[in-house]
């Protein structure tokens, strides 16, 4: 079961992670997990849990271009975030991660603190009470960089970028 | 069929014609890295792609401008591994502490020139839009496959219109017009699209910048001003084409545009100064690549020349680049500014993203001409960050509250 953690629209990278974070900051990169939303929600990076799921409102991921924003919320192992509308460095860059990402409005449909199921495979969200909600599946050419889990091992496997035809 | 310049320059790019909506992979003419995250892209051009060398150490640009000098001891051991790593790679596009922000630099250096595909590790590289170059900010991964390869990916944008007439009237300049733009198109509007900004041949190489810079803050992809009436070279391929579509289009009149300043916390909070009642401020910061170009210092130094910053204000100059800075000293400007009472920083992004130079504390409020005023952006959440022009940075200096340059001239 994955939790919900409902965020607002406008979500920016200073919010995710404020710049004095940044990996080359801090003494130990690998403490880059204690600080996702630390000062926009202190109690997320404490509770969060592996397979938890963001849904938020509009734009989420605005601003800066930095990776280490969505490479947190990897860290802390967040198995998808859901959107209506994602910023573009932020969606490639989470994209490159590996993260899922989801275009689609769910902040009235489901609530903060709710449980459910996350079947990433079927593209399927099911809660407690059995209602399945379906996620709108990524265009086809990101579906190929997502199967490999990330840019770095697509271009290693196909020796080619998105978009290209296969040779 | 007619294109935007961004069809123009991917297209040359792809090695085909591609138009809005298609995905292609594109040759990329220059890679930008800074010192934030050089060392991560390293990293994983070393370790996650096995690249012991870029492709082409002519086409790789290495600024160390975001923590410019050194503010403790790792960040100044992080530069000091990317300095190896630039003489290992034999990289000679490399700008040390005290040159200035990447984007000004790499512009002042010749080395961005219009038409190019230019990818940097910062969100704030639309900036070469402003020589008519395809600028775009990726995370370290994308810019690490580009420095190993030479080559990323694109969805072709749309291209959205800021379609500009008449002239500036005094006090007001590019900042009024950006902020304008984030007004009407909200900081989404862009989004996925490229914005292009016409009607501003009048404006110089660096105030075109400001407007290049904004773009990101409307979520675009790359931010142009057509390359007519600038210096550098244009090849005959690239220019604005009759019947090129745009999927939205703002017409701005500049003869009415007034003072715009950005309210927090976030970049599309836009007023007409007029409107914002008496806003007193702690902290004066003129800087960044947005507007710490020469002819922002000149305008803040035209506005204190002969005054002094009013007391309990706190006026920061950090110039985007040696050049301007140099400029400033050569014809008195830097001197009216220091003498009205600014404290001067390195060349750099400076306090821009909270990590050194005039962090803000809690409770202060500042007036800042860059390009963000997020809640933390600058150091403290509990701080208030508006954003304004120079102009309108000098005039409220001069007072202390947020006042319009029409009323201190």
């Amino acid at each position: 079961m994955s939790r919900v953690w409902i965020f607002g629209q406008d979500i920016n990278t200073d919010q995710i992670i404020p710049g004095r974070f940044a990996p080359i900051m801090l003494k130990n990169e690998d403490d880059l997990r204690k600080y996702p939303f630390v000062e926009h929600r202190p109690e997320f990076a404490g509770s969060v849990q592996p397979g938890d799921i963001i849904v938020a409102g509009n734009n989420f991921g605005c601003g800066s271009s930095r990776e280490y924003a969505p490479l947190a919320l990897k860290m802390v192992g967040v198995g998808a975030i859901i959107a209506p509308l994602f910023a573009r460095i932020f969606f490639r860059n989470a994209l490159n991660l590996g993260i899922p990402c989801f275009t689609a409005e769910l902040t009235t449909q489901l609530h903060d603190g709710q449980e459910v199921e996350l079947v990433l495979e079927d593209g399927v969200i099911i809660t407690e009470s059995g209602e399945k909600i379906a996620l709108p599946p990524p265009p086809v050419f990101l579906r190929e960089v997502w199967a490999a889990g990330g840019i770095v091992p697509f271009y290693r496997q196909h020796g080619r970028f998105p978009g290209e035809a296969p040779r | 069929m007619a294109q935007t310049l961004s069809e123009q320059i991917l297209s040359r790019a792809a090695g085909r014609t591609v138009s809005a909506g298609e995905v292609a992979s594109v040759a990329v003419d220059l890679v930008m890295m800074h010192d934030s995250l050089s060392p991560s892209i390293i990293k994983i051009m070393e370790q996650e792609l096995g690249a012991e060398r870029v492709w082409d150490p002519e086409r790789v640009a290495v600024v160390i401008d975001h923590v410019a000098p050194a503010a403790t001891v790792q960040t100044a051991e992080k530069q000091n591994e990317v300095r190896r790593w630039v003489q290992r790679q034999g990289i000679r596009h490399f700008y040390d502490v005290g040159r200035g922000i990447s984007h000004p630099v790499l512009v002042e250096e010749g080395v961005a020139q219009p038409g190019m595909v230019i990818v940097g590790s910062d969100s704030h590289s639309t900036a070469y839009g402003c020589v008519g170059a395809f600028g775009s900010g990726m995370g370290s991964t994308d810019i690490a496959l580009a420095a190993a390869t030479g080559r990323t990916w694109f969805r072709i944008p749309e291209t959205v219109l800021v379609r500009a007439t008449g002239r500036f009237r005094p006090g007001v300049s590019a900042k009024d017009l950006a902020l304008h733009a984030a007004r009407e198109l909200r900081a989404d509007g862009a989004t996925y699209a490229a914005v292009e900004w016409h009607g501003v041949e009048f404006l110089t190489v660096m105030e075109r910048m400001t407007l290049a810079t904004f773009s990101i803050e409307v979520g675009a992809k790359a931010g142009l001003v057509p390359p007519v009436g600038i210096p550098q070279q244009v090849p005959d391929w690239l220019k604005v084409q009759e019947g090129a579509s745009y999927i939205r289009i703002i017409e701005v009149n500049l003869d009415t545009l007034e003072p715009q300043v950005s309210a927090p916390s976030v970049v599309d909070n836009v007023f007409d100064l007029s409107a914002l009642g008496r806003v007193p401020v702690d902290v004066v910061y003129l800087g960044t690549c947005t507007n710490g170009h020469y002819e922002d210092l000149a305008a803040a130094a035209r506005i204190l020349d002969g005054k002094h910053v009013a007391p309990g204000v706190r006026l920061m100059v950090v110039p985007a680049s040696r050049d301007a800075l140099l400029r400033a000293t050569e014809d008195g400007t830097l001197a009216k500014l220091i003498a009205a009472g600014a404290a001067l920083g390195t060349p750099g992004c400076g306090a821009c993203i909270g990590r050194h130079m005039g962090v803000l504390g809690p409770n202060e409020t500042c007036l800042f001409t860059g390009n963000r005023n997020f809640r933390g952006r600058m150091g403290s959440p509990d701080a208030n960050i508006y954003l304004a022009s120079a102009e309108v940075a000098a005039a409220t200096a001069l007072t202390g509250f947020i006042t319009h340059p029409q009323d201190v001239l």
